[in-house]
């Protein structure tokens, strides 16, 4: 139980897996304008990534292992979140349009987003149970969501500011995406 | 080699059948009332009811947005609206500009060609190119000011449309 709240929080704040491993840069910099639009692609995300951990983690060990075609799993699991991106697609679609509408091109674009695929084949490089996959996701997920959510209000606020003109636009916001990744690598110490 | 064909052949055909169960399922909810709706309003994409275009408008309405933000259909789409939803036909919203009975001129004499306006005229009225002098189909021109603000040198004006006698005024001296 502990082991699962520490892969937890490891998930979120140390390991984070934009600001320490750098995966899933693009939406990072690419949806983190307005705060709004970070946490509707950030809801998505969150969602795609559980179930694609999920849904690789069983095809993994249920499908390509017994056949002995582990060296498939990348292109597998590529496939796998394709299908699970149109299908969240489809769903949203039909259940709510207006936030069909809210998440609009991004939606298709978590397809792209490396970190899904990076925590399918992390989650397999740490020989993580089923439930520990899950864990691993949501935390993943979780880490994903709250440096979004962090960095669209910083940059928000950013806007307001006078800069030098050098530094507007793309300069300042890479700027600050370091500065934040420095200061999520300080929690490794807290890992030990 | 056979067996990892076949397995990601299965894996794709799967997912394949998955995703066409899951799109009949759930249609894409375009739904007919939302159609209905967009049939009736008047089609200039002029945003002036706050939302992006004619389609997300009647969207907002089918979920209960007010029929009555739409300057451009006045009180006749607000009627018709009324009937089609059984809602109360309710005069044209305060804080909107009343039906523009007006069209979009260019003083060609002063336009440099820039064509910043063509892209924001959302029915296509004006016709030019880059360098070349623009001039608005006033059939085609509803009148919705989006063309004035990307002019640099202002030479758009609106006039009084011609077309309609009862519109006509006089000329201002």
């Amino acid at each position: 139980m502990l082991d699962l709240l520490l892969l937890l929080i490891g998930a979120i704040l140390i390991n984070n897996f934009v600001l320490v491993q750098f995966l899933g840069l693009c939406p990072f910099t690419g949806v983190s304008r307005s705060f709004e639009n970070a946490v509707a692609m950030s809801t998505a995300t969150a969602f795609v990534l559980t179930l694609a951990a999920a849904v690789s983690h069983v095809l993994y060990h249920a499908v390509l292992v017994p056949l002995d075609l582990a060296y498939l799993r990348i292109i597998a699991f590529i496939v796998v979140i394709a299908a699970l991106v149109q299908l969240t697609e489809l769903y949203v679609r039909a259940t709510s349009p207006v936030l069909y509408q809210a998440l609009g091109i991004y939606l298709p674009l978590i397809t792209t987003n490396c970190a899904v695929l990076g925590l399918a084949l992390l989650a397999l490089n740490l020989e993580l149970s089923f439930v520990a996959t899950l864990v691993y996701a949501c935390g993943a997920a979780l880490g994903f969501s709250l440096v979004l959510a962090l960095f669209a209000a910083l940059r928000e606020q950013l806007v307001e500011e006078r800069l030098p003109r050098a530094f507007r636009g793309a300069p300042i916001t890479l700027i600050t995406a370091g500065l934040m990744s420095l200061g999520f690598m300080g929690f490794q110490g807290m890992g030990g | 080699m056979l067996a990892a064909t076949l397995t990601l052949a299965l894996i794709g055909l799967t997912l394949g059948l998955m995703l066409s169960l899951a799109h009949r399922r759930w249609p894409p909810n375009e739904s007919e009332l939302v159609q209905a709706i967009d049939a009736r309003l008047p089609q200039t994409q002029c945003a002036q009811c706050g939302y992006p275009g004619c389609l997300p408008y009647a969207r907002a309405i089918a979920n209960g947005e007010a029929i009555n933000k739409c300057p451009p259909g006045g009180d006749e789409t607000i009627n018709a609206l009324a009937r089609l939803l059984g809602r109360e036909a309710l005069p044209l919203d305060g804080s909107l500009k009343p039906a523009p009975n007006q069209v979009a001129v260019i003083d060609e004499s002063r336009c440099i060609g820039c064509a910043r306006c063509l892209p924001a005229c959302p029915v296509d009225a004006i016709v030019g190119a880059p360098r070349q002098m623009h001039t608005v189909i006033e059939a085609q021109c509803t009148g919705c000011e989006l063309c004035l603000p990307p002019c640099p040198v202002d030479c758009i004006e609106l006039v009084p449309t011609t077309q309609l006698s009862e519109a006509w005024t006089w000329p201002k001296p």
